[in-house]
C-alpha cells in the first residue's frame, strides 16, 4: 500500500470538518435535507475533490476533467458544501439552500456549476458513469469516472444492467464507490433488503472489489492513490461509513437519514465538530 | 398508388443508411443499441463503423443512461431500439438523464405505434407522444415518409436538443416526391391547400390524410391537409391559420386519442380559435390484433375511415 503524507492527511481530514459543519448549517437553515447520508460521504466526497480528481473551478467545462457522478443524488448538503469549499459555487448561494427559488435543488442539477448529471431518481448514475467511461476510450482520453452510489440504492436493478456493460467493456477508468453505511430510510439494510455478499455479487460481474473504511481520511487516500487504471476492470469501492458520521447522536441511526436537528441538537452538532476541528487544528 | 409513391424501404433503414454516411465522416456519432440491431438495421453500421458501435444487451434502461453519459462527455449518440420499450422500460432515465439533464441524446423507437401489428399490445407504443410531450426540453418527431426521414437525420446530428423519433416497421408510400424538401424539426409541412376542413397527420397516417384529402378535393370539399411530422416544439401558427380559415380540423394519429396530436391541437383551438374537431386514433382499448394496415383501417386511421368521417364531419353543422 503506498502511504500518503501524513501533513496532507491531517490538511484533509481538517477540511472534511469543515465540510462537515457547513453541511450541518446548511440542513438547519434549509429546515430540511438528507442529512444521515451527507455526513456519511463527506470524507469519500473531500477525499475526491481535494486530492484525487482533476478539476478546475475556473474551468469546471475543463475537456478532460475528471467527472464526478452523485448517484445518490439526496446526499446533496454534503456535494454542495464541497464544491463551496473548493471554489465552484460561492458561500451566497449555499446560503440560498431551501429558500424559495434557489438554484440549490434538494438533489443535484447542472445549473451548478461542477455537476455532471441531475440526478436523485436512484440507479442512474452508473450508467451514465458508463456512457462518460466509453466516451474517455473512444477518444483516447484519459480523464477517470467517479459514481458515489448509496448502498439503499443497491436495489435498484438498473445498476446491474450498468454493472454488466463496465465490465463487459473493460472500462478501469471506472470507478463506483458505495456508500456502505448499512442504513437506508426504512432501518437497516439487511432488514429491507439483503444486500450481502456486496462483495461476491460484484467480483461475479467482473469488478476488481476493494474495501475501505470510508470516514478514515488516509485510508481513502490511499485506496485512490494504489488504483490501477489499466487493468481492464471497472473499480467498485465498497465504502464501510457511519451513517451520521461526525456527530454522535446522529450516527447509525435511519430516523437522521432525513432528520432535521433542533436548535438545541444543532448547537449540540456544532460544538462537537467544532472541537474536533480545533484538535485538529493544534495537532 | 402512382409511381412516385410506391416505396420499399422503410423509415428505419433510411434512417440508418443515412446515418452510417454522417457517421463515416463524424468520428463522434454513436449508435447505441440493445440486442436490436437487426430490428434497427443497424447491421451496416455495426460493420463498417465497429468502434462506433454499441451494444448493451436488452437493457433499455442502462442503454439510455449510457447514451447520457456519452453525450454528455462530447458524443453524438443514438440510442436505438424497439419504440415500445425506451418510453416504458426506460422511460425514467429518458426523463432524468436525457430531458431533465438536457443531455441532447437522439432517441430512435423503431415499429413504433402498431407496426408489430399481431405480437400484441406490449409491442405497441400508443402512449409515447403523450408521455414524452410533459417533459420539458423533450423533442418530438414522427417523419412520414424516407424522404422526410433522410433529412431529418441530417438535422438531428448536431441538434442541440434531445429528440424521440418514432418510425414504423414496413416500408409506406411516399408522401413526398424525393428529398428535396423543406424540412426543419419543429415547422409543420402544408400538403394540400383548401378551406372547407382541415385533416392534420402525424408519422405513417400522413400519407393516408393525403389520399383522403385528394378524394375529398375530386368531390368538391377543399379538404386542407397538413403533416404534423413534430409533435414537439409544436407548430401553433399552422394549426391556429387553419382553424381560422377551415373552422374545422380533424386529427389522426397511431396513437392513443388521449394527450397526442389531437390532444395537443385541441389544447390550442380550444384556447385560442375553438373549431369543431374529431380526433381519430387508436381508442382506450387494448388495441386489436392484425398487421398494420388492418389495425389501421379496423379504426378508421386509412384513407378509408378518414375519408368516411371528414364526409361526415363536412356535412355536419
Amino acid at each position: 500500500m503506498l502511504k500518503v503524507k501524513e501533513s496532507k492527511v491531517k490538511e484533509l481530514e481538517s477540511l472534511a470538518e469543515n465540510i462537515r459543519r457547513k453541511v450541518v448549517e446548511i440542513v438547519f437553515s434549509a429546515k430540511g435535507g438528507h442529512i444521515g447520508g451527507s455526513l456519511s460521504s463527506v470524507d469519500i466526497e473531500t477525499v475526491l475533490y481535494f486530492h484525487v480528481m482533476n478539476i478546475d473551478p475556473e474551468n469546471p467545462k475543463m475537456e478532460n476533467r475528471d467527472r464526478f457522478i452523485l448517484s445518490k443524488g439526496h446526499s446533496v448538503e454534503a456535494l454542495y458544501a464541497v464544491l463551496e469549499t473548493k471554489g465552484f459555487i460561492d458561500q451566497g448561494m449555499l446560503d440560498t439552500y431551501g429558500q424559495f427559488g434557489s438554484k440549490l435543488a434538494g438533489h443535484p442539477t447542472k445549473k451548478i456549476p461542477g455537476v455532471e448529471l441531475n440526478s436523485g431518481a436512484l440507479g442512474h448514475g452508473l450508467s451514465v458513469g458508463v456512457g462518460m467511461a466509453m466516451a474517455a476510450k473512444m477518444d483516447r482520453k484519459t480523464f477517470k469516472t467517479y459514481v458515489l452510489m448509496g448502498d439503499g440504492e443497491q436495489g435498484e436493478g438498473s445498476i446491474y444492467e450498468a454493472a454488466m456493460s463496465g465490465s463487459h467493456y473493460k472500462l478501469d477508468n471506472l470507478v463506483a464507490i458505495i456508500d456502505r453505511n448499512t442504513l437506508q430510510i426504512s432501518g437497516k439494510t439487511e432488514d429491507v433488503m439483503s444486500l450481502e455478499p456486496m462483495r461476491e455479487r460484484w467480483e461475479a460481474f467482473g469488478w476488481e472489489v476493494i474495501d475501505m473504511e470510508g470516514n478514515n481520511i488516509q485510508d481513502i487516500m490511499e485506496t485512490f492513490d494504489g488504483l490501477d487504471y489499466s487493468n481492464a476492470k471497472p473499480k467498485l469501492l465498497i465504502a464501510h461509513t457511519t451513517k451520521g458520521n461526525g456527530v454522535s447522536f446522529m450516527e447509525k441511526l435511519a430516523k437522521w437519514h432525513h432528520g432535521v436537528p433542533n436548535e438545541e441538537q444543532f448547537n449540540l452538532a456544532i460544538t462537537e465538530i467544532d472541537a474536533k476541528i480545533k484538535c485538529l487544528n493544534e495537532e | 398508388m402512382s409511381i412516385e409513391e410506391k416505396n420499399t424501404i422503410p423509415c428505419r433503414k433510411m434512417f440508418t443508411d443515412t446515418l452510417v454516411g454522417l457517421a463515416k465522416k463524424d468520428k463522434d456519432i454513436v449508435a447505441v443499441t440493445t440486442d436490436a440491431r437487426g430490428s434497427v438495421t443497424l447491421d451496416a453500421f455495426a460493420n463498417q463503423l465497429p468502434a462506433q458501435f454499441v451494444e448493451l444487451g436488452i437493457a433499455e434502461q442502462n442503454a439510455v443512461g449510457v447514451a447520457a453519459g456519452l453525450v454528455s462527455a462530447g458524443k453524438k449518440a443514438f440510442v436505438c431500439g424497439p419504440a415500445c420499450f425506451y418510453v416504458a422500460r426506460s422511460l425514467e432515465q429518458v426523463k432524468v438523464d436525457v430531458a431533465y439533464s438536457a443531455n441532447p441524446v437522439k432517441i430512435l423507437g423503431v415499429s413504433g405505434g402498431v407496426s408489430y401489428g399481431a405480437l400484441g399490445f406490449s409491442h405497441h407504443s400508443l402512449h409515447d407522444i403523450a408521455v414524452l410531450r410533459t417533459f420539458p426540453g423533450m423533442h418530438i418527431v414522427l417523419p412520414s415518409d424516407i424522404h422526410q426521414t433522410k433529412k431529418l437525420v441530417e438535422e438531428l446530428v448536431d441538434y442541440p436538443f434531445p429528440v424521440y423519433i418514432r418510425v414504423g416497421r414496413n416500408a409506406v408510400p411516399n408522401v413526398y416526391e424525393n428529398e428535396n424538401i423543406e424540412f426543419k424539426i419543429g415547422k409543420a409541412y402544408l400538403l394540400l391547400d383548401g378551406d372547407d376542413l382541415t385533416i392534420i397527420g402525424t408519422g405513417e397516417t400522413v400519407y393516408h390524410c393525403l389520399q383522403a384529402g385528394k378524394k375529398l378535393h375530386e368531390q368538391g370539399i377543399r379538404a386542407r391537409v397538413i403533416d404534423m411530422h413534430t409533435l414537439k416544439p409544436f407548430d401553433r401558427e399552422i394549426v391556429e391559420k387553419a382553424a381560422r380559415e377551415t373552422g374545422k380540423i380533424i386529427t389522426v394519429e397511431e396513437h392513443s386519442i388521449f394527450g397526442g396530436l389531437g390532444g395537443a391541437v385541441a389544447e390550442i383551438v380550444a384556447q385560442s380559435t375553438p373549431v369543431p374537431m374529431r380526433i381519430l386514433g387508436i381508442p382506450d382499448e387494448n388495441s386489436i390484433n392484425g398487421t398494420a394496415l388492418q389495425i389501421f383501417n379496423h379504426y378508421g386511421i386509412d384513407a378509408e375511415g378518414i375519408l368516411k368521417t371528414a364526409l361526415l364531419f363536412h356535412s355536419s353543422k
